[in-house]
């Protein structure tokens, strides 16, 4: 029985949570990854572009709520996702009508795109503080749990419970819903595949006569529309504070280069893999060990490797080892 | 290396940038419509009297005249640094020509983008970097085909059965085809524009000399399909035996013209060219 109270626990505080966590770096991630791969340069205003796609979603939402709509055990933000992409596809449009597009022009070099890119995260992010306060914000609403602890307990006779969010179900599934259509998208489509080939070699997609202009379109409507939808995940799942999701870059970045940069498998995989150790470093091990070991091996502190101040380290050191053992990264992206 | 303001300076951290497939091309023309040409009645394809160079450079072709006609093979050859892949290129719109004309069955396509002359029929292999290496054959020949909004499969067919060894491999990844099969790849992704004239751009550069056999037997298979081929080519002596129409061209210019045949006969290009 205490083995099944270990597993239990480790489910209820570190599988479920590293999963939900996962899901969402993986999609923030993929989006990094398709910019790197197509417009050749690393983003750094992707964290931004996240905060601006779930803004305007959290608008929505509110307004939304103050008209009496409702999904009923779902959350209301689920009905204003839509708009919350259109409006995000609308901004990356822009940014990139009036800034990036000139540097292609120029045929800038993609390290000049990417201090660029470093501009505009700064500008969107007094944009989102500008328009929806620097502070917290929680926006979740409907049903709180699928299962909380008590009915676990109650269910199973367990000494531990399992509790399953809400926000954690869905974003497990949207993810899964999102992923399957973009590689669906990039394998089958002729668009998706003009867009694989224009990331391979560009100069022989213009001379097949696929228009470059295009396919940079399709990209950030792309990547806009992940965006919101990993920031709102996120969002529902936590909450909105502006330089969470400035921060939350750092380990979107850290998904992508270890998955292997330009790789769309690779962000997924990374994103597991930095969640999963993020979660697992800084999670106190006691209730987990007290099942599982004899009474007189019982730890006496928390086994707590890391305080969760330290989170973002823990990317970081995995970033340097992937970095320094696997330059490509897990899955041999372009990255060297 | 380029300089300017928008240059990397020497960075090269791939970490942030990818220069992995970016684009090197300059096409040099705008138009998207060519203009009628009345009253020129030449070759088919024809790049007349063309002097230009890259840009702003310094000229590079001076007074060059490459042409082909129905069902030729024509061959562009000479030394290195001669001028025969800029010539090439000047045909294919990317290089600023500054006098000539090039005309493509009548009409005048001198300022045409490169998208634009794909579109009017002329198939283009580039010397390096010519398929998609991460997509598989088969989706390399579909993108060959982008353009085209018809059903693509019997070209297919047709270049699966010039090229038979592609028809095993369409589902592997073109880069991890051999030397001789990725170039084979790059001959059928143009193909699949079904161009009304085929460029080739040193087919046989890095490839074996079983490999390179069979490479010219099969250009001259496609030529025989009435398709028009104008190549350039190191191996000079085996491309002019080949050839309907031969230019030897020494720093930008015409030396010598004539068919391959003649050209081969020649002692003069004998002597400087072919190595007695």
């Amino acid at each position: 029985m205490d083995f099944l109270n270990a597993i239990v626990a480790l489910s209820n505080f570190v599988l479920v949570p590293a999963i939900a966590y996962g899901s969402q770096l993986a999609l923030g991630a993929l989006g990094v990854t398709l910019i790197y791969g197509i417009l050749r340069f690393s983003n750094f205003a992707h964290g931004d572009t996240m905060a601006f796609g779930t803004m305007v979603t959290i608008l929505m939402t509110w307004w939304l709520q103050s008209m009496g709509v409702s999904l009923g055990p779902l959350p209301t933000a689920l009905l204003a996702l839509p708009v919350g992409i259109v409006g995000c596809m609308a901004l990356v449009l822009i940014t990139d009508r009036v800034v990036y597009r000139f540097y292609r022009e120029q045929r800038a070099k993609p390290v000049i795109l990417v201090i660029v890119s470093i501009g505009v995260m700064f500008i969107l992010n007094g944009l989102v503080r500008f328009i929806i306060g620097p502070g917290d914000q929680r926006f979740a609403d409907g049903e709180r749990f699928i299962i909380t602890a008590f009915d676990f307990r109650k269910m199973t006779g367990l000494q531990e419970g399992l509790a399953l969010k809400t926000t954690q179900g869905i974003t497990l599934v949207t993810a899964v819903i999102v992923v399957a259509l973009l590689f669906w998208f990039l394998n089958h489509t002729r668009a998706g595949k003009s867009m694989r080939a224009y990331s391979d070699n560009e100069d022989l997609a213009l001379l097949s006569g696929i228009n470059p202009d295009r396919v940079v379109m399709i990209t950030w409507l792309i990547v806009g529309a992940l965006a919101t939808v990993a920031g709102v995940l996120y969002g529902l799942d936590k909450s909105f504070k502006p330089f969470t999701y400035l921060q939350l870059l750092l380990p979107v970045f850290a998904s992508a280069i270890v998955g292997g940069l330009g790789n769309p498998l690779g962000a997924i995989a990374g994103g597991f893999v930095i969640a999963f150790s993020e979660v697992m470093v800084t999670y106190a091990w006691k209730k987990v060990l007290g099942h599982l070991l004899p009474e007189s091996l019982e730890p006496s502190g928390l086994v707590q490797l890391l305080s969760t101040d330290y989170k973002f380290a823990v990317s970081f050191v995995i970033l340097l080892i992937v970095l320094l053992f696997r330059p490509t990264g897990l899955f041999r992206g372009k990255a060297v | 290396m380029s300089g300017g303001p928008y240059d990397d300076r020497g960075n090269k951290d791939r970490t942030i940038a990818n220069p992995d497939g970016m684009g090197e091309l300059r096409p040099a023309g705008t138009e998207e419509e060519a203009r009628p040409a009345p009253g020129a009645d030449g070759p088919f394809l024809i790049g007349e009297n063309m002097t230009g160079g890259y840009g702003r450079g310094p000229d590079i072709l001076h007074d060059c005249t490459v042409s082909v006609d129905s069902g030729q093979i024509a061959v562009i050859v000479g030394p290195n640094g001669a001028g025969k892949s800029t010539a090439m290129k000047a045909v294919f719109g990317m290089l600023d020509l500054r006098g000539g004309a090039v005309r493509l069955a009548g009409e005048d396509i001198t300022r045409l983008t490169p998208q634009a002359r794909v579109r009017k029929g002329m198939g283009f292999v580039p010397q390096n970097h010519n398929i998609f290496t991460s997509m598989t054959v088969e989706e390399n020949l579909e993108m060959g085909a982008f353009i085209r909004t018809d059903d693509i499969s019997e070209t297919m067919e047709q270049v699966f059965d010039l090229f038979p060894i592609l028809r095993e491999k369409r589902r592997q990844p073109a880069g991890e085809l051999s030397g001789g099969q990725r170039q084979q790849v790059a001959v059928g992704r143009a193909l699949m524009t079904k161009p009304k004239v085929l460029m080739l751009d040193e087919p046989t550069a890095g490839v074996s000399p079983i490999v390179m056999d069979e490479l010219f037997d099969r250009i001259i298979e496609v030529s025989r399909t009435g398709l028009p081929v104008l190549m350039v080519e190191q191996n000079a002596r085996q491309a002019l035996e080949i050839a309907d129409m031969g230019y030897v061209m020494v720093q930008g210019r015409n030396a010598y013209t004539g068919s391959g045949k003649e050209l081969l006969a020649d002692a003069e290009v004998r002597q400087s060219f072919l190595g007695g």
